[in-house]
């Protein structure tokens, strides 16, 4: 269970944030709506525990995140949320197995068979030693969506993960992280300004410019 | 996956950066590698060779030359001195034992040393094969040079005048050895030894056969009725006084001088220390614009992979884990240039020795490991830290959702 409640953020003397109370169950859907500079990206910092609220709190199953303290939070984080970025991100002097392996070792966690599961499951198997630069924008995001499961998370979030792709794969993509979601009953939170994948997502909310 | 791998694999990601940065800072540390090795070994070998010698009597002159060409064998002698003058002086009684030698011939470059019995009693010889000079022209020699020439007991050779190589043969004279000694690892392996009577007879305009059957001097100095020369007289003193006795009052006699090879190797290494002091100031400039540019490669590569460690801070990477990371690479990048440096360090010396056959450098091991090196590593190690430490300290400032956000 996630619940959202009383957030307020600003950037200096900035208009406050006024995020929404917000309660999600494991499996649940959200799509989060907004143009450009409306506070999507700082709302899913702050759900992603990157970036401390001024006010309220965030609970994820029954742990306040912004109580935890540094590396208390950095390894819940890990082990808690999957983060998906607008462009892939990853780190290019490890091989695609590596990069995926990378939040088990964060979270030091032993070492298990998850990495070559999710390259399968993504369409990517085979891939494992390849270079990051080898590879195609489709299967650099799907690498990362790898990444972001590879430690079975609560919550899963993507920031404009359909941005740069076409009709057909943005649809691909959506529907690949709410199975993937469903399968793991982590709540999926899309944070977008891309109106196309408004219709695979049941539940929705937007953010104006000037707060909600 | 490991923080040590993580760490290597930015570093290989970046080969040319990261060798150069190794080979400038192993270039330092060869540098004091080679002042290291040098300086120890010259100074057990220095020790070794003079075991035993208090006081060296020669001719005047250069004290310091007297030493090295008696006792090392490594510099031209300063002349030569009466015998009955030098046998005088030996019979002080502040005098425990005293060694006549006549220097001044060579074979091939390895020098002929006239002496007795007594001077391979000072070095605890042991014979490989033979056994010591009892007539004129027999000859002992040290182990390298039986193994360099090929020798072995029953070969003979002729001997040449002076100390170098291209110096003319004594033709009428060949030597025969009669023994090999076994390796003693000091100045004795690179000697041709005889008889004192042997050097004498070498330089006669005329040789006598009557004399050359004659048995030579075993112990002490060689009697004869002629009034011959030697070169040196190695000394070993009775007691303590003797120290600050006997040099004095051998320097008074107008024909003498008297040298202590201690005083006159610390002297040596004084002249030679600021030598060594300046390049080892070098060599220290080198390490230091090394560990800067150590510094530099990992503040400029922080530049370009801040994105990297907030996506690493994203999926859960500790600050600390992100500190030490960057830290390990400059200790790895100076661990690996320690090594390199200590290798290349030794190979110089291996490459020295390999070119210089004889003389002092020969005596020098490339194998030998200074325990003064663990010290090169630790000290690699600290440049590493200090060199990566601001660099890991903004990694591990990290702004995760301001860099994400850009």
């Amino acid at each position: 269970m996630i619940t959202v409640k009383g957030i307020q953020f600003s950037y200096g003397n900035q208009p406050k944030i006024n995020i929404p109370d917000i309660e999600l169950n494991g499996g649940d859907e959200l799509l989060v709506l907004g143009k450009s500079g409306s506070g999507k990206t700082t709302f899913l910092n702050i759900l992603g525990g990157l970036l401390a609220p001024h006010q309220g709190e965030i609970l994820i199953d029954g742990v306040s995140l912004y109580k935890l303290k540094g590396h208390e939070l950095d390894k819940f984080r890990g082990s808690h949320i999957g983060i998906i970025f607008q462009k892939p991100h990853l780190l290019g002097p490890l091989t695609v197995a590596e990069n995926i392996a990378l939040p088990y070792f964060f979270a030091k966690k032993p070492s298990d068979n998850k990495v070559l599961y999710y390259l399968k499951e993504l369409g990517i198997h085979g891939k494992q030693h390849a270079r990051i630069q080898t590879l195609s924008e489709g299967e650099a995001q799907r690498v990362s969506i790898a990444r972001a499961l590879v430690n079975e998370p609560k919550i899963i979030l993507a920031d404009e993960p359909t941005s740069s792709l076409d009709d057909e794969n943005a649809g691909l993509v959506v529907n690949l992280l709410k199975n993937q979601a469903r399968k793991l009953q982590a709540a999926l939170i899309i944070v977008t300004h891309d109106q196309r994948i408004k219709n695979h997502i049941d539940r929705s909310i937007t953010f104006n410019p000037s707060g909600l | 996956m490991s923080i040590f791998k993580l760490s290597w694999k930015y570093l290989m990601a970046k080969p040319l950066s990261t060798g150069l940065n190794i080979l400038l800072l192993a270039l330092g540390l060869s540098i004091i590698t080679v002042l290291l090795l040098i300086e120890d070994q010259f100074e057990n070998k220095m020790s070794r060779d003079a075991a035993g010698i208090d006081l060296v009597i020669g001719a005047k002159g250069s004290p310091l030359q007297l030493v090295l060409s008696s006792v090392y064998h490594i510099d031209f002698p300063t002349g030569n001195i009466p015998l009955d003058e030098a046998s005088a002086v030996s019979r002080n009684r502040l005098i425990k034992s005293a060694i006549p030698m006549g220097l001044g011939d060579n074979y091939e470059g390895f020098r002929i040393v006239g002496s007795n019995h007594e001077y391979l009693e000072l070095y605890n010889v042991n014979f490989s094969s033979g056994k010591a000079w009892a007539k004129p022209f027999e000859v002992v020699l040290g182990s390298k040079v039986a193994k360099e020439k090929g020798f072995k007991v029953g070969d003979t050779f002729i001997g040449s005048h002076g100390i170098a190589s291209a110096s003319h043969e004594h033709d009428e004279h060949p030597y025969v050895i009669v023994g090999v000694l076994a390796p003693a690892n000091n100045v004795i392996d690179e000697l041709i030894l005889t008889s004192i009577e042997s050097i004498w007879y070498s330089h006669d305009d005329a040789y006598d056969h009557e004399k050359l059957e004659q048995e030579v001097a075993i112990k002490g100095f060689p009697k004869t009725d002629e009034p011959r020369e030697i070169t040196t007289v190695l000394v070993a003193y009775r007691n303590p006084i003797a120290a600050v006795q006997l040099p004095r009052m051998v320097n008074a006699r107008s024909s003498l001088q008297a040298a202590s090879p201690s005083f006159e190797i610390a002297r040596l290494y004084e002249l030679l220390g600021i030598g060594i002091s300046l390049i080892q100031g070098l060599a220290l400039v080198i390490i230091f614009i090394a560990g800067l540019g150590i510094f530099i490669a990992l503040f400029n590569s922080l530049k370009e992979r801040k994105y990297d460690l907030a996506v690493m801070r994203a999926i859960g990477a500790a600050k600390s884990q992100l500190f030490l990371m960057i830290l390990l690479e400059g200790v790895m990048l100076t661990f690996i240039g320690a090594v390199l440096g200590l290798f290349l360090g030794h190979l110089f010396i291996y490459l020295l020795v390999v070119i210089n056959e004889q003389g002092v450098i020969s005596g020098l091991t490339a194998f030998a490991f200074v325990e003064k090196e663990w010290w090169i590593i630790a000290y690699s190690l600290l440049v590493g830290l200090l060199a990566s430490i601001i660099p890991a300290w903004n990694a591990y400032r990290t702004d995760i959702a301001g860099q994400l956000t850009r």
